[in-house]
């Protein structure tokens, strides 16, 4: 009974969070847009002071990088090292 | 009759209908495949496509679509007595919006989880996009003004419902902080506010000062109020400028903050509703009062009654939601059945509780018939009426009826308002998108395109001589709210056919309810807009003659271009990738 009760207030629970965790999710996601557009910014004509340190950054922004310049509304890879698609 | 008979029949037939038509659906015409693979999985990104379980997915699907809607229809159509209405809603919610929201949702999951306005572009063309976008633009500006008036007219009825109406606001606002900072889940602070909301209640309906009664600031009903308007009129114009500002906050604000918040507040309030309803009605058993049809109406039934009860029989608001958010989210697709189909009989079962809570409020007809004295007076007083019998109801569970009509009108603009909040938020991303299709990059701006919103909306309510007195402009247009709801769920449902026609399967299902709405829709409209609306109708009225002309021709437009479709030949599945 007791299992049942807590089984049944957890899912309420997440009924309730669903879109809450959905909206908390895209705000973290356009800040790491943000973040991305900052370390691309060359590619757009602002020169980045720091290019050369973001250079570190690439294995982890590889990754990511596909599903970001989809985002962006670029269909293909706008740069020609990064051969995602 | 017996008002739990009714609802018995009525939740039997909705239970039929699951259990066979649904099964029927989901393994013969859309054959949904256990391992097809869904959006939520082929796309996952955490944010948009997530795979979610289903009895989650349809506790937010079903508190998205429900409203006060499916509330005002029924409550007035109970015009033409209550039978029709039921069988409507009954019939409706079975053949027609199962159909249409199963089948948006599943049409949608098999085309990368894009909106039903991305397939109408893809389907039926490019223009087809743009004419589904001012169909929208047009229907959140009814759903505005009807709102407006409705929660001005429930405040200055019940004054006792303003306080704890206003103190959602803060409760929801620290809901949204307390839960964004992790600090605490969603279910506790939910369920103290409504226990602080429902205490002001109480206290509100006993305690007078609380009462917050402009009528009777002005002097009561014979007042003098302002600007040479009567008392009435005075406090109709305050209330509608209160809430186009808190509007135009509400929905510039990000979601999370006070949007979602209130939602969470409302689903509670809608769980509470119905089991308040359901159970007052079993305990009080009351009788059908009001006749099973009326004989008498001023107004023939037909074809207005499949357009003055939109949600809650069928609606095409319910394809935009499972279309827009729930079909990224499937896990499986076998799910969509019991998201779908079940979201649409949960419509039902509250349409059908608003239903019976008017028609059980009185104990004869002649009683029906004072109130129901004409369809332009049942427009009027539906939603009050609905309030009074939703609060007889709930004197069955011990509740007393003065506070029983606070809670309830709580309730009712609750939803009321967050149905305002979210319709012109909407407005404004509409608003946004036409200005960048027409390349006016000023309505772009939020705050440009949040004023033309509201500014128009406003305008709307206070057209001077609408039907219920000052301030009624958005009931002249309750039945082009209905038509433009009806017309796209017709397309909604064009668009399954096209794609089943496509698949090869038999599109008969979904063909024969949209064959049925389009020309109830279309017949209502060609004779208000012709014979009613014109320069030479019985109510000439200019505004309401191009919006409808508008609309109607948009329907026409997009019913040739798609039987254009429909004849072509087989183009083969279209969802091949």
């Amino acid at each position: 009974m007791l299992d049942q009760t807590k089984r049944l207030i957890r899912f309420y629970e997440e009924v309730l969070s669903m879109p809450h965790r959905q909206e908390i999710a895209r705000e973290l996601r356009a800040e790491d847009d943000l973040f991305m557009l900052m370390l691309y910014s060359e590619m757009i004509g602002i020169p980045n002071p720091a290019y050369y340190y973001t250079l570190e950054l690439y294995p982890y922004m590889i990754e990511k990088f596909h599903d970001w310049h989809l985002r962006m509304g670029m269909e293909k890879s706008p740069l020609s090292g990064i051969r995602c698609c | 009759m017996s008002g739990i008979f009714v609802a018995i029949l009525g939740i039997l037939i909705f239970a039929l209908g699951y259990r066979y038509y649904s099964k029927f659906l989901a393994e013969k015409i859309y054959r949904l495949d256990p391992n097809y693979v869904t959006p939520a999985h082929k796309y996952r990104d955490g944010v948009d496509f997530v795979p979610t379980n289903k009895f989650v997915l349809w506790g937010h699907h079903f508190t998205s679509v429900a409203g006060a809607a499916p509330i005002l229809g029924p409550a007035i159509a109970l015009y033409w007595g209550w039978l029709p209405a039921f069988l409507w809603v009954v019939l409706g919610t079975v053949f027609a919006a199962g159909v249409h929201d199963f089948g948006t949702l599943v049409v949608s999951a098999r085309n990368k989880g894009q909106s039903i306005g991305t397939l109408a572009d893809r389907l039926i063309g490019q223009r087809a996009k743009i004419l589904f976008l001012f169909i929208i633009l047009i229907l959140l500006l009814m759903v505005n003004a009807v709102f407006a008036w409705a929660i001005a007219n429930l405040f200055i009825t019940y004054p006792a419902s303003v306080i704890p109406v206003f103190i959602q606001i803060p409760l929801a606002i620290w809901i949204g902080y307390a839960v964004y900072k992790g600090k605490t889940k969603m279910l506790i602070p939910s369920l103290l506010a409504l226990a602080v909301m429902y205490f002001a209640a109480i206290v509100s309906s006993r305690v007078n000062w609380l009462q917050i009664d402009l009528v009777s600031y002005f002097g009561g009903e014979g007042g003098a109020g302002l600007f040479g308007l009567g008392s009435i009129s005075s406090a109709f114009l305050i209330w509608i400028i209160i809430l186009m500002v808190y509007v135009y906050i509400a929905s510039t604000l990000p979601v999370w903050k006070l949007l979602q918040p209130r939602d969470f507040i409302n689903s509670h309030q809608l769980i509470v509703g119905l089991a308040i309803l359901y159970l007052g009605l079993v305990f009080l058993n009351p009788a059908m009062g009001a006749p099973a049809t009326n004989a008498t109406s001023d107004v023939s039934w037909f074809p207005l009654l499949f357009i003055t009860i939109a949600c809650g029989a069928i609606s095409g608001f319910h394809g935009l939601v499972s279309s827009g958010t729930s079909s990224k989210q499937l896990d499986k697709e076998t799910d969509a059945r019991f998201v779908g189909y079940a979201g649409a009989v949960g419509e039902g079962v509250l349409a059908l509780i608003a239903i019976i809570a008017v028609a059980t409020f009185f104990t004869n007809t002649d009683e029906f018939f004072a109130a129901y004295g004409s369809y332009t007076e049942a427009n009027g007083v539906g939603l009050g009426i609905f309030v009074e019998g939703a609060a007889n109801l709930a004197t069955g569970i011990a509740i007393p009826p003065d506070i029983a009509t606070t809670i309830v009108s709580v309730i009712v603009v609750s939803f009321a308002a967050t149905t305002l909040d979210t319709s012109v938020r909407l407005l404004r991303y509409i608003i946004a998108e036409l200005g960048s299709e027409y390349k006016v990059p000023a309505l772009t701006k939020t705050h440009v395109a949040t004023s033309v919103a509201v500014v128009t909306t406003a305008a709307l309510v206070l057209i001077p001589q609408g039907p219920n007195g000052f301030g009624s402009g958005g009931y002249l247009i309750w039945p082009l709210f209905g038509t433009s709801n009806q017309l796209l769920a017709g397309i909604s449902l064009l668009l399954i056919s096209i794609w089943l026609k496509r698949q090869g399967r038999n599109y008969a299902v979904t063909l024969i309810p949209m064959i049925f709405l389009m020309f109830m829709t279309m017949y209502a409209m060609f004779n208000q807009v012709l014979f009613e609306w014109s320069w030479f109708g019985t109510e000439s009225n200019m505004m309401l003659f191009v919006l409808g002309a508008i609309i109607f021709v948009f329907a026409v437009w997009i019913v040739l271009t798609s039987f254009k479709v429909m004849t072509e030949k087989n183009e083969g599945p279209i969802n091949k990738e």
